[in-house]
């Protein structure tokens, strides 16, 4: 028999946000998929799910949800999983979904998977494979009883289309608690950044400690941009101070799939890999040849990020104009 | 006002490339160089930042760790925490996310907070799962991915990093608050911080003092298991190239083979 997997599918603008979409369609490969959607959006959403893989979807369409943060979402989630018993629940790695996760792993006992990139049954026994740094990769399996959680990575999945598949509807109606209305948002500021997004540049170039100091970072930043790119940062200069999280490529911060990425001065640390290891091609500067970078690198510079920049951002503009 | 910051001792990230044993499927801890994670470096600063603007409260640093974790807690207590409370059991070993937030909410039931601070998630493991677990375990709401926090009478204000910008988020105390990386300067210990810390109170238990069940922590507790460690689909190896003067040439000669610029 089919297992049955339920997604948790975001709203992002009044639609359902892409990554969710990718995590539907492979919950659709491994099983029966079930989404859930919650929020003011809700029933507008539900119904163009089915096309993206699933078979039912459970509804509440209420504004608590995109008031209140997390509670509201784990309390309506916790009951449904009460209810029924799914052999997985699966969220994309978003800021909103991994609160939510958390809190249902320790309410229902579940047992929780993080960073996945591929998930497979093996009889009744899921294997949950997640990288570790460049070399190694981990098959995690849930508990045999009860339902787990396994959180994605981020487009480790493409969307799938499941043309003609219609969604069975079912419209929860959950007692609401008002002790759950307790993280209000007040406000959203979207901060808007110059050049293309991170997310969505075909070139990125990115800094990590080898850079030296804060002030080196525009020799990055000019790479970048002669390049049409972005400019991106390892989580350890955020974490210094020298620019804002938004910069952040990694396992937190953003997953990047560029044509190209240029990483300069950066090591390779478990959590910047997990960010853009799936690049096409990936181009590496640093100082030390020992540097785990170099093991995912189509060209591996062994040198001095700061000396080769500024005759590389040169070199880029000179090809370009003749 | 009660301030707990959760901290964790790590492999330290800067020196230390992670190795998974193959035997126990852990993450490799000993014979490596420890540090408290950088990342609750950040975190406990902000700690003691808004525990000196509001003014009549506490800073403490909680943390479950094998014995070496003790060096990791002097180091809190350095930057300026008050006090440190340390979980140490042979039982612990091998703890998941769960187990390891079961743990650091007993001790933090005990405690009575107004607010408990953790990292976004530790530099080593990155799940990024054990604050809001801990929150769910204490039933407190939870305010994550702090830039900003403000507390204005009974409630707490955070700028919460979003992909597209930030939000404003408010919520009652005592809340659970998570801050994201690079938000606060770390506070680098001072030698009369480092001599002072000696004297501040430090609290050893196990588990048997937070009547926890050894069963329901610890590599038994688990929820999850890794059931094997393999190689990681190799990229074709790449050509590596030792710098001249001529590598921004051999770059820009790949850039174009490849058709990128």
């Amino acid at each position: 028999m089919s297992k049955t997997i339920w997604v948790l599918v975001e709203i992002e603008n009044g639609k359902a946000a892409r990554s969710s979409l990718e995590v539907l369609g492979k919950a659709a490969q491994l099983g029966r998929a079930e989404a859930i959607v919650l929020g003011s959006a809700a029933a507008e959403v539900a119904p163009t799910l089915g096309e993206f893989g699933a078979e039912k979807v459970y509804v509440h369409a209420d504004a608590i949800y995109d008031n209140y943060l997390t509670l509201p979402a784990v309390d309506t989630i916790s009951d449904l999983l009460k209810q029924h018993q799914p052999a997985l629940l699966m969220l994309a790695t978003t800021y909103d979904l991994r609160d939510i996760a958390a809190r249902l792993n320790v309410r229902n006992t579940m047992g929780l998977i993080t960073d996945a990139t591929d998930l497979a049954f093996a009889g009744d026994t899921l294997q949950v494979t997640v990288p570790w740094g460049g070399e190694n990769v981990v098959t995690a399996t849930h508990p045999q009883q009860g339902s787990g959680i396994v959180l994605t990575r981020p487009k480790a999945f493409g969307v799938e289309n499941f043309a003609g598949r219609n969604a069975e509807i079912e419209t929860l109606s959950p007692a609401l608690n008002a002790e759950s209305q307790k993280i209000k948002i007040l406000d959203r500021v979207d901060v808007p950044s110059e050049g293309p997004a991170l997310e969505d540049a075909s070139v990125i170039v990115s800094g990590g400690r080898g850079l030296g100091k804060a002030d080196n970072f525009h020799l990055v930043e000019e790479l970048a941009t002669s390049l049409g790119g972005a400019a991106g940062a390892t989580r350890a200069i955020v974490d210094a101070g020298w620019l804002p999280y938004s910069y952040q490529i990694g396992q937190t911060g953003k997953t990047v799939k560029p044509t190209l990425y240029v990483a300069c001065g950066i090591s390779g640390a478990i959590q910047h890999l997990a960010g853009m290891k799936g690049s096409k091609y990936i181009i590496a500067i640093n100082k030390d040849e020992h540097a785990p970078i170099f093991s995912v690198a189509d060209l591996g510079v062994i040198g001095d990020a700061i000396t080769i920049l500024p005759q590389l951002t040169q070199e880029v503009k000179r090809r370009k104009t003749h | 006002m009660k301030i707990y910051v959760c901290v964790k001792q790590i492999p330290d990230p800067n020196t230390v490339v992670s190795k998974l044993d193959p035997n126990t499927k852990r993450l490799v801890r000993s014979g490596v160089s420890l540090v408290l994670d950088p990342g609750d470096e950040s975190t406990i600063s902000a700690a003691i930042k808004l525990r000196d603007t509001v003014g009549n409260s506490e800073v403490t640093a909680v943390s479950m760790g094998p014995a070496s974790a003790q060096e990791a807690m002097r180091r809190a207590l350095a930057m300026g925490v008050d006090r440190a409370i340390l979980v140490t059991d042979p039982a612990l070993a091998g703890s998941d996310a769960l187990g390891t937030a079961r743990v650091l909410a007993a001790i933090l039931q005990k405690e009575s907070p107004d607010l408990v601070f953790c990292s976004t998630e530790s530099t080593d493991g990155y799940t990024g799962m054990v604050p809001g677990s801990i929150a769910e375990f204490l039933n407190l709401p939870q305010l994550t991915f702090a830039r900003e926090i403000n507390v204005e009478g009974a409630k707490a204000i955070i700028k919460r990093v979003t992909l597209t910008g930030y939000q404003t988020v408010e919520c009652p105390l005592p809340v659970v608050v998570t801050i994201a990386s690079g938000s606060f300067e770390a506070i680098y210990p001072t030698m009369k911080g480092i001599m002072g810390a000696k004297k501040k109170p430090f609290t050893q238990l196990t588990l048997a003092d937070l009547a926890i069940d050894p069963s329901q922590v610890g590599e038994t507790g688990a929820r999850e298991r890794v059931a094997t460690i393999g190689k990681a689909e190799a990229r074709a190896a790449g050509q590596i190239i030792k710098d001249d003067g001529n590598s921004a040439q051999a770059i820009a000669d790949f850039l174009q083979r490849y058709q990128l610029i």
